[in-house]
């Protein structure tokens, strides 16, 4: 099964990338967990996002889109990034959101994928035709 | 009497007896949530009883009693709908009912561990069961021990009764011919309570306590109950050993401190010496299990309290009859070190590269390991390798400093 575990921050967090001396105590641990989940086989993808304040939002409004500078809401925390993983059951996947590198400040949200992409193929293809 | 006093005279019943009170009920009925239904009945109406009529003098017949009531009538209610048996099962007890006297009730909480740890249950529930219905934990708790959803322990604990129920699984001690298989899987889940979900029980953060306490009254239930089987004092013991030295594994900053660089000072004698007396008991039986071994193992440990050594090669030969008996990665991660100790980091290193790949993909203390014995192997390349897998894989932040603070600091 996969799932994606979601890393949410609180603005301290986040605005530790851009002093050089915090960044690598930020980044060393989470580089150490990437590099655990490529070795036990389970990485599919994952990223950093870049600063919320850069974020361009569409809404769906009357007949098109609307833009605005995101976030939308202003909320404590804000989604940092991502790691999707391929795991046989959940238990396993909790094992890995337990992994990831805790700061104060710092949310781990664990949420299993609707299903993998190449079974989404023929749904998609469902809707095109 | 004022409510806060009933309240406190409820509180402290459930507290003695919730587990005596359920395991008779549902030992009855082999029905656990309708017991559990059924004492909360009691419970609800001793509040509104007692402030009225005073604290009965045997508060838990009269909760047994009230809470026989509610199985009877809900029985007398599902005959219409369901077989005859509930209402046969009802009919029994309020024949007995008449004859039983009060004050005394029998201890069925033994049937009701090895029914927790029933083959028929799912390995995962065993645990969460015995937290529940014998030491009357509710789910929400349970569940933020394990890090699972309330809803999801929730649904985990009704579908484990409801199997109890539906496959009518009995309310036995076990046959001596069966009983060590059955008690092996009532020990392991009270040992999975004391580690609560974590693997690594010895570098846990202490602050986060979990179920040890609740698991250490587990076990002591158990004992209390099964007086003469030497692994139940094995268990007891390697959990009071391991508590013992809660205070010790972080220093005042907070910071990991590994076993063997812990301040003896700081153990607790008082629990040392109950594990000693109880494993010293428990090897009279002469019948060794997994539980005395590593007991034993931790009591070797505890022994630098007064020695101020280690005797690596008793660990080792410890080790070495734990991987013969029960030879799970822990114990096999465990006898390399020991290995190193005493003799030398290379013949531990060969014992930690001989086990399988596949099962240390994601095993941390092995990588912990390898980090430690490569390093003083001078093969610094792998160490660094090794060591950054090993903090991948931590879930611990004070774990994760320590070992970042290794790579500066070799051995």
């Amino acid at each position: 099964m996969q799932c994606t575990i979601l890393i949410h921050e609180q603005a301290h967090i986040i605005a530790m990338r851009n002093d050089p001396a915090q960044r690598a105590a930020l980044y060393a641990p989470i580089g150490a967990y990437l590099e655990a989940l490529k070795e036990a086989g389970v990485f599919v993808s994952g990223a950093g996002l870049e600063e919320p304040s850069t974020a361009t939002e569409l809404s769906a409004a009357g007949d098109g889109w609307q833009a605005q500078d995101g976030p939308y809401a202003d909320t404590k925390e804000q989604l940092a990034g991502f790691f999707l993983i391929d795991v046989p059951d959940r238990a396993t996947a909790l094992a890995w959101a337990r992994r990831c590198p805790v700061l104060p400040g710092r949310t781990v949200e664990l949420r299993g994928n609707l299903c993998r992409p190449e079974e989404m193929q023929p749904a998609l293809r469902a809707v095109q035709a | 009497m004022s409510d806060d006093a009933t309240h406190r005279a409820v509180e402290q019943a459930a507290r003695a007896s919730y587990g005596r009170l359920l395991a008779f009920l549902a030992a009855r009925t082999r029905d656990v949530a309708a017991a559990e239904d059924a004492l909360a009945d009691a419970f609800h109406a001793a509040l509104e009883h007692w402030p009225r009529d005073g604290v009965p003098a045997q508060p838990e017949a009269w909760l047994l009693t009230a809470a026989r009531r509610r199985l009877i009538d809900a029985a007398r209610r599902a005959q219409v709908r369901r077989d005859a048996l509930p209402t046969l099962l009802a009919a029994a007890d309020e024949a007995e009912e008449q004859t039983m006297p009060d004050a005394t009730f029998p201890d069925e909480r033994l049937k009701l561990l090895f029914v927790c740890a029933h083959p028929a249950i799912a390995r995962e529930v065993h645990t969460p069961l015995m937290l529940q219905t014998v030491l009357g934990l509710d789910a929400a708790r349970i569940a933020s021990a394990f890090l699972v959803k309330p809803a999801t322990m929730g649904q985990r604990l009704s579908r484990a009764k409801a199997k109890i129920r539906d496959a009518n699984i009995a309310f036995e001690v076990p046959l001596s011919g069966e009983l060590p298989a059955r008690l092996g899987a009532v020990l392991e889940a009270i040992y999975a309570a004391y580690g609560s979900g974590w693997d690594d029980v010895a570098g846990a953060d202490p602050r986060r306590r979990g179920l040890a306490t609740e698991a250490v009254a587990l076990g002591r239930t158990l004992l209390q109950l099964l007086p003469a089987e030497p692994e139940v004092r094995g268990l007891l013991a390697l959990m009071l050993y391991c508590e013992s030295r809660r205070d010790a594994r972080r220093d005042e900053g907070g910071a990991y401190v590994p076993l063997s660089r812990q301040d003896a000072a700081r153990w607790s004698r008082p629990m040392i010496g109950e594990a000693d007396r109880l494993l010293q008991d428990a090897q009279r039986a002469k019948r060794l299990g997994r539980f005395q071994l590593e007991a034993a193992i931790q009591s070797v440990h505890a022994r630098r309290a007064a020695t101020g050594v280690t005797d690596w090669e008793a660990l080792a030969l410890l080790y070495e009859g734990l991987v013969r008996l029960a030879p799970t990665i822990g114990a096999l991660v465990g006898r390399a070190a020991a290995v190193a100790e005493a003799r030398d980091a290379a013949q531990g290193w060969a014992l930690l590269q001989a086990i399988p790949a596949d099962a240390v993909r994601d095993y941390q203390p092995y990588w912990a390991l390898a980090a430690h014995l490569l390093a003083r192997l001078q093969r610094h390349a792998e160490a660094d390798t090794a060591r950054e897998r090993a903090i991948g894989l931590c879930e611990d932040t004070a774990m994760r400093v320590f070992l970042r603070q290794q790579a500066r600091n070799p051995p």
